[in-house]
């Protein structure tokens, strides 16, 4: 498996470090409902296709990268900077 | 405070020499970490110019008699050599030169051993003059660069040790391939 980074190019996971859902870019306003919190917490699917998640290069350039990637082929479909532009 | 004596971190350690290929200590005098401030991209890239620099662009090194400056990731690149005091105020600039180690692998093959452990491809037609990486080097993460002598790493300072133990071991690897 292999992730292309959009500032390094096309490197092995293995370079990258997983944290998990895209999730945890939607955090709930500071107010927000005990509901909202415990999904933003606690909530995650488990989807057998296509997802998104948020991977960081710390043995490359130390950006962190929203991934698309399909769980059942392991295919990567898109990667972006969180802060930045997309590649492929 | 009294003044003293400066060792590097590779004393005793290099050179190492296999074949055609020596690892020599290539430790930069100064290093600065600089992070342009937002929106002052411009006004770095016009206090680096009297230096005979540029702000590095991704995967690049820029050389001149002043230093180096070497992209390391997004929004930031390593001064090397060079006095930081012009870009005062401009960017964040941290001293990093304790921090880090500089080896320079030289020599026909360096490309070769060093393929035993960065996952690039450093060939010189791919990795040529002006070229630089953030890549492992095993399980270390590094700053690569093409120099004019050979392929040059900045690792951690901690981790010189082990550093020219495994380059060292892609070295007598390679050699005994050639001999063969």
């Amino acid at each position: 498996m292999r992730i292309t980074c959009p500032h390094c190019g096309a490197r092995d996971r293995r370079e990258f470090y997983y944290l998990g859902a895209e999730d945890y870019l939607h955090r709930p306003a500071e107010d927000a409902a005990p509901a909202a919190w415990d999904a933003y917490l606690h909530l995650r699917d488990n989807p057998a296709g296509a997802t998104r998640d948020l991977w960081y290069h710390e043995q490359g350039c130390g950006a962190w990268l929203l991934v698309t990637r399909n769980t059942v082929t392991h295919e990567i479909l898109g990667v972006r900077a969180v802060d930045g532009e997309a590649t492929e | 405070m009294p003044s003293l004596i400066t060792t590097s971190a590779l004393q005793g350690l290099v050179p190492v020499r296999h074949g055609a290929l020596a690892l020599t200590d290539a430790t930069p005098a100064r290093i600065t970490s600089v992070a342009p401030f937002k929106g002052r991209e411009a006004d770095v890239a016009q206090a680096l110019k009297p230096l005979g620099l540029r702000f590095a662009a991704p995967n690049q090194v820029v050389e001149a008699a002043a230093g180096r400056c070497v992209w390391t990731g997004p929004g930031q690149a390593f001064l090397i050599d060079a006095d930081p005091a012009p870009l005062t105020g401009l960017a964040a600039l941290t001293d990093q030169s304790d921090g880090w180690v500089g080896l320079r692998l030289s020599g026909p093959g360096a490309e070769d051993a060093l393929a035993r452990l960065i996952p690039i491809d450093l060939r010189p037609q791919v990795f040529g003059a002006g070229s630089a990486a953030r890549a492992p080097v095993g399980h270390m993460l590094s700053v690569v660069m093409r120099a004019p002598e050979g392929i040059e790493m900045l690792l951690f300072r901690s981790m010189a040790r082990a550093a020219v133990h495994e380059i060292g071991v892609a070295m007598a690897a390679l050699a005994a391939r050639q001999q063969a």
